[in-house]
């Protein structure tokens, strides 16, 4: 073909990677069986890498990468279906009595997060069908993000896969009366995904962005399946915010930098205008909600030219609002550090004590610098001693080591 | 359709003295009542206390009866109920219902094998 623009295994890679949940969960659909959807999808993307860099880009690589999948499958199960194997007949049936897609293929995919993220399912494998099914990541990935040997993630994901189909976990968007249980649940798990990127809680260096990257992807994708959710808006933007820092959070050496004490320079101002607006969007619609709040708190750190700049009162005030909505030791303890700069060290202290988060190490460091600050520097040597003890992080573990140190 | 077998989970020894097992009897009849009067239930009831348990093993075309029950534990299994389920959220549904009666008692959830 003339003037074919030729196709770069790049190109492929970015096609897999955009289009691979939607092509498994539209085979999941017509297939009921994730296992020979997915089988089918890569079996579509090995064609594509053959085909594409000399016949070119289709018009629409998804739906070829779909079309071809499908195709293939049925080919396949016939062959095996001839052989009595019972599971390509009963995946054949069901593509036959499959009706043809009505309504959007998006639901497909919004169908998948909610198979993911079923509550009959543990924490650890909703994170990891999420990103397998929907993320498109590799077994090996996976336990890499997640510092587990690839054969305990692999046996993760098969037995997740088991129980959805033996305990027949239902392919659907949940009814109306579950919906803000079962959503709560599909939120938990990409913030999840996004937390264990910005901080890992084990590891040598303190961001692995990829799942960062992919919690944000996947907060997108549940923006566009959902607009209509403020919390799946509110908790965009959270990431969103939190992701403009990562520049300014640690150093070269990759030492971890405080708020306070960020180059706000670095900061991505496309993200933080991403951020920010859907924050105003949220504010609009007037539905507060945990992850709406949140977002607007860090809307307002990224509002502040400089550290001193910063509107506490505000931020006391929106978590004040937390409180009330989901309150929680944790958030109670952020709450106590804007209770430090809007009315000192010595009334943050009493609002924290009581709290049950002897296993939190944030808890600690945080005490730590409130002890500091207020000259009880014994005690606050203790406290770090108590988070170096719990955190996993060497960037973490460095900062508190010198925060230590540099009590004197 | 699924079967789905229901079970209750319940500590050795009689029930503490706050339990009320008439109310909770009655509750359980007008639930299975409406399991059935749904199309969705197979079979069903409460069990006699492990004590009255006898296990069979057979070794070498030799059957050894023993006096049961076969686990020993803090725990035994105290009832069940088999369900018919389009899927585990109906199922779960079901479930949820017998979890309020028995609370704070736990009810587990499994499929059969094979049943169509």
């Amino acid at each position: 073909m003339p003037d074919q623009p030729a196709v770069t295994a790049v190109e492929i890679e970015r096609v897999f990677t955009a289009e691979y949940g939607r092509a498994v969960s539209v085979l999941v659909r017509v297939f009921g069986d994730i296992d020979i959807a997915e089988e089918a999808v890569q079996d579509a993307f090995t064609a594509a890498v053959d085909r594409w860099p000399a016949a070119g880009l289709p018009p629409s690589p998804a739906g070829w990468i779909i079309t071809t999948a499908r195709n293939r499958a049925i080919d396949r199960l016939r062959r095996e279906a001839s052989r009595d194997d019972r599971q390509a007949e009963a995946a054949l049936l069901h593509a036959r009595d499959e009706p043809a897609p009505e309504g959007p293929v998006r639901d497909d995919r919004l169908r998948l997060i909610f198979t993911c993220c079923h509550p009959a399912l543990g924490t650890a494998a909703q994170v990891a069908l999420t990103l397998r099914l929907l993320g498109g990541l590799t077994t090996a990935e996976i336990a890499r993000a997640f510092l587990v040997p690839e054969a305990t993630m692999a046996q993760r994901l098969v037995r997740a896969k088991g129980k959805i189909r033996d305990a027949k976990v239902p392919y659907r968007v949940p009814y109306e009366a579950d919906l803000p249980d079962r959503l709560r649940a599909v939120l938990a798990v990409v913030y999840l995904i996004f937390n264990e990127g910005y901080t890992a809680s084990s590891g040598e260096t303190l961001v692995r962005e990829d799942l960062c990257a992919e919690a944000i992807r996947l907060g997108r994708l549940l923006a566009e399946l959902m607009p209509d959710e403020p919390e799946v808006l509110g908790l965009l933007a959270l990431m969103l915010l939190i992701e403009s820092r990562r520049p300014s959070r640690s150093t070269a050496d990759g030492d971890l930098v405080l708020l306070a004490d960020q180059d706000r320079a670095l900061w991505d101002r496309d993200l933080i205008a991403e951020g920010q607006a859907l924050v105003r969007a949220c504010l609009r619609r007037n539905q507060p909600g945990a992850y709406q709040i949140q977002a607007a708190i860090n809307a307002v750190h990224s509002d502040a030219p400089n550290a001193a700049a910063t509107d506490w009162r505000q931020i006391l005030t929106l978590y004040n609002q937390l409180l009330a909505v989901a309150p929680s030791p944790v958030a109670a303890l952020h709450r106590a550090v804007a209770v430090a700069e809007v009315h000192g060290p010595a009334p943050a202290l009493d609002a924290i004590e009581g709290l049950d988060l002897g296993n939190y190490r944030l808890f600690h460091s945080i005490r730590a610098d409130l002890l500091r600050r207020l000259g009880r520097t014994t005690e606050a040597a203790a406290a770090y001693e108590a988070a170096i003890a719990l955190t996993g992080n060497a960037a973490e573990r460095a900062f508190l080591e010198r925060s230590r140190a540099a009590l004197g | 359709m699924t079967h789905y077998l229901l079970s209750v989970y319940q500590p050795d020894g009689p029930a503490p003295p706050d339990v009320d097992l008439t109310q909770i009897r009655k509750d359980l009849d007008a639930l299975n009542d409406e399991v059935k009067a749904a199309g969705a239930w197979v079979f069903g009831g409460g069990l006699h206390a492990p004590t009255t348990a006898t296990v069979l093993r057979s070794s070498s075309g030799e059957v050894v009866i023993t006096d049961g029950p076969y686990t020993e534990g803090k725990e035994h299994l105290g009832g069940f109920t088999v369900i018919s389920a389009p899927d585990l959220d109906a199922a779960l549904e079901w479930a949820r219902r017998f979890a309020h009666i028995i609370a704070p008692l736990p009810i587990e959830v499994r499929p059969f094998a094979d049943v169509r």
